[in-house]
């Protein structure tokens, strides 16, 4: 999940890196407010969980309380990229004498964290790894000892920062490491990382995400950010389909069913699974021509009445025609109760499970049960004899009115 | 021959007496392979299927009076790094982890000691593996009758990041008269245990396999790594792919995950185009039908088979 700018900021303080004096406001009022508390030319900046901010005027500067609060009003009703923001930061205008760059990601070849930073902070780090490879200097950290200061200062000196910059950059770097590791963020980066005219160094824009499957043991620090438990922070918001699907999911906890549509608008309904068959059965209807109007996972060995309610979900859904019931080979989810269950969802709607069901394609485990049903209703069943691609092309034959 | 497994292999199971883990047992011993105990803390001196259950890992390795060669792990993800931990510290050399929804920095610690002990991780999120006819290591293939229908012996290895589709791959190599050596569930997530290119020297050693089978998706770089340790070792065993997921490299899929933990697209390096051309630049061919892999195995085996 990722966080808003606001919230990566309060992440950073709280692991011991300096940050500017900020304030985040959800009205002009309270911008005006912060602008005269910060005192001095300001920047207002858009919360969005989108990139390209700037260029779509999500950024702007104030030299005063009444034009902080001008421009906050602008930024607070622009939308940017489809999203609406959920307020903005406002923040002293910084005098900065040198910008850095500073993260810690994974390294998913080496199976360790991976310390990167540049002297050519503020600018797309990939860019001036490519052009200025010299600029950058990176270090892996072992899984097993906390993070050691010595092997941020390596890193740093890596790039040619000597002096007090270097000192001075030596303890964020290690301070940000730790808290990739402590927050089971998968990025923690802080870019630019500034050095003030002082010489003082403070997190200028921060930028954190953290892996979902540690949400549960970091309920401490997002109640503490005010994240609700049920605010996905998905790059769109969930369709009917995506939320019905996942309240049948929760309400039986045999089994596990998944459905997305966000990009889907086809009239050929999936019901598939499991994890790498969907993809592969997905691939397999578009590239015979066919037009999903979803993504499904089917596994675990669902109830008739989980896979009922997904089937229904499907049929229900705008535009689906007729859909394709696609599996691998199953071990444990059992054929005959997903049979049962994607009749059951035809009768219920009132639709024929002969005309409806394209082609239902799932052997395995109680497979000669599943196509004794499947028979008895018209619905063409094949075994592992036919193979995905082939159901797929079948489905697809079928939608289209073209003879198999 | 075969990798890792062998007629005389022995595991046990940590967190035996889940659900899913009486199922795989039964699954297991019925193929014939030697569960020799389980693990569930507080439930020493029960028995699952006739297979003797203890709290911990140091009873069973006691009451055996040897420590065995594995263990399959099926425990929830919050205690999943201890299991882990106890069994790599008690001696045991293959360990498969089956629990899905391991935070990553759990999954690199426990790698990372593994690696210092000498012993190897396959999973998370992966269903074990399998010697057709010899030993099954986990839930791969499910009940031993329809293991049997889907796996047979013969010279193909098959690695792949999908359980489901091992079974689906070899048994339709299978069907067309290609057995199997040893086929690996490697799991799902971002980070595993035991990559391809990890797996690869195993293979490259075993004289019953002649040819590789990998199922692989978008997201990560192991199939990068695969290419680069084909190039870098001259290896004698000739590998198709199979690439599913190409559908998420469409511009309204970015940032979403499909199937797997580890099918997020981060970089440019991992999206389905990026990969396949990387492994045809390897010489690795990548199909676009499950069921053109038999054909594409033969052309390559050519006169070896």
């Amino acid at each position: 999940m990722r966080f808003y700018e606001y919230e990566s900021r309060r992440i950073v303080e709280r692991a011991g890196i300096p940050v500017t004096k900020y304030g985040f406001c959800t009205t002009a009022d309270e911008a005006r407010k912060a602008a005269e508390d910060i005192g001095g030319p300001v920047v207002i900046k858009s919360q969005v969980l989108t990139g390209g901010r700037m260029k779509a005027g999500g950024v702007k500067f104030a030299d005063t309380p009444a034009e902080a609060a001008e421009h906050a009003a602008t930024i607070l009703e622009l939308e940017i990229n489809g999203n609406m923001p959920k307020g903005v930061l406002v923040d002293p205008k910084a005098e900065v004498a040198q910008e850095y760059y500073a993260s810690v990601v994974w390294d998913g070849t080496r199976k360790c964290p991976l310390m990167l930073f540049s002297d050519m902070g503020g600018i797309d780090i990939e860019e001036v790894a490519e052009e200025h490879p010299d600029h950058v200097g990176r270090g892996h950290l072992s899984n097993l000892v906390d993070p050691p200061d010595f092997r941020a200062k390596e890193v740093i000196s890596h790039t040619g920062v000597t002096g007090s910059a270097l000192t001075r950059a030596t303890p964020i770097l290690a301070r940000l490491a730790r808290l990739m590791r402590d927050y089971d963020m998968t990025l923690a980066e802080i870019n630019p990382l500034a050095q003030l005219a002082d010489g003082s160094f403070v997190a200028l824009d921060a930028h954190m995400e953290m892996e979902n499957e540690a949400r549960p043991r970091q309920k401490a620090l997002l109640d503490d950010l005010g994240v609700d438990p049920t605010d996905t922070r998905d790059p769109y918001e969930p369709s009917e389909f995506e939320r019905n699907v996942k309240a049948i999911d929760s309400a039986d906890h045999r089994g596990v069913i998944q459905g997305k549509d966000h990009g889907f608008s086809g009239n050929l309904g999936l019901v598939i699974g499991a994890g790498g068959g969907s993809l592969t059965l997905t691939d397999a209807v578009r590239s015979q021509g066919g037009k999903p109007a979803n993504y499904t996972e089917i596994g675990g060995n669902p109830s008739v009445a989980k896979a009922c309610g997904l089937a229904k979900e499907v049929l229900k859904k705008d535009g689906v025609e007729k859909i394709a019931v696609m599996m691998s080979i199953v071990s444990n989810t059992r054929v005959d109760i997903v049979a049962r269950g994607v009749i059951k969802a035809c009768l219920e709607l009132g639709r024929d499970p002969g005309e409806t069901i394209a082609i239902f394609r799932i052997p395995g485990a109680w497979e000669e049960e599943g196509f004794k049903i499947l028979e008895r209703y018209g619905v063409e069943s094949c075994d592992r004899s036919v193979s995905m691609w082939e159901a797929a092309g079948r489905a697809v034959a079928k939608i289209q009115g073209v003879p198999a | 021959m075969s990798v890792l497994l062998s007629q005389d292999f022995t595991f046990i199971v940590q967190g035996i007496t889940g659900r899913e883990a009486v199922n795989l047992t039964r699954e297991c011993l019925d193929y014939g392979s030697k569960v020799v105990g389980g693990v569930t803390p507080g439930r020493k001196g029960r028995d699952v299927h006739g297979v003797p259950v203890f709290d911990t890992v140091e009873q069973v390795v006691d009451s055996l009076g040897y420590v065995p060669d594995g263990s399959v792990v099926t425990v929830p993800p919050a205690f999943t790094k201890d299991a882990v931990l106890e069994a790599i510290v008690r001696g045991i050399k293959l360990i498969v982890i089956v629990t899905e929804r391991i935070p990553r920095r759990d999954v690199a610690q426990m790698v990372e000691l593994a690696d210092r002990q000498g012993a190897r991780i396959i999973g998370p999120n992966c269903l074990g593996l399998i010697v057709p006819e010899v030993c099954k290591m986990g839930g791969i293939g499910g009940p031993a009758k329809d293991a049997a229908k889907a796996y047979t012996p013969g010279p193909v290895g098959v690695m792949s990041r999908s359980g489901g589709m091992t079974t689906e791959i070899s048994s339709t190599l299978t069907a067309a008269g290609l057995g199997q050596s040893t086929a690996i569930s490697i799991g799902g997530d971002a980070i595993i245990g035991s990559t391809y290119a990890e797996l690869m020297p195993l293979f490259e050693a075993d004289e019953q396999t002649q040819g590789i089978v990998i199922y692989t998706e978008p997201g990560g770089r192991m199939e990068a790594q695969l290419s680069e340790w084909v190039a870098e070792n001259s290896s004698r065993l000739p590998i198709v792919a199979f690439m599913a997921g190409r559908f998420m490299d469409d511009e309204e899929m970015q940032g979403m995950s499909f199937g797997h933990a580890g099918t997020i697209v981060e970089g440019k390096e991992d999206t389905a185009t990026e990969k396949i051309t990387r492994l045809e630049a390897a010489g690795i061919p990548v199909v676009e039908r499950i069921d053109e892999i038999p054909d594409a195995v033969k052309d390559k085996l050519g006169a070896k088979v």
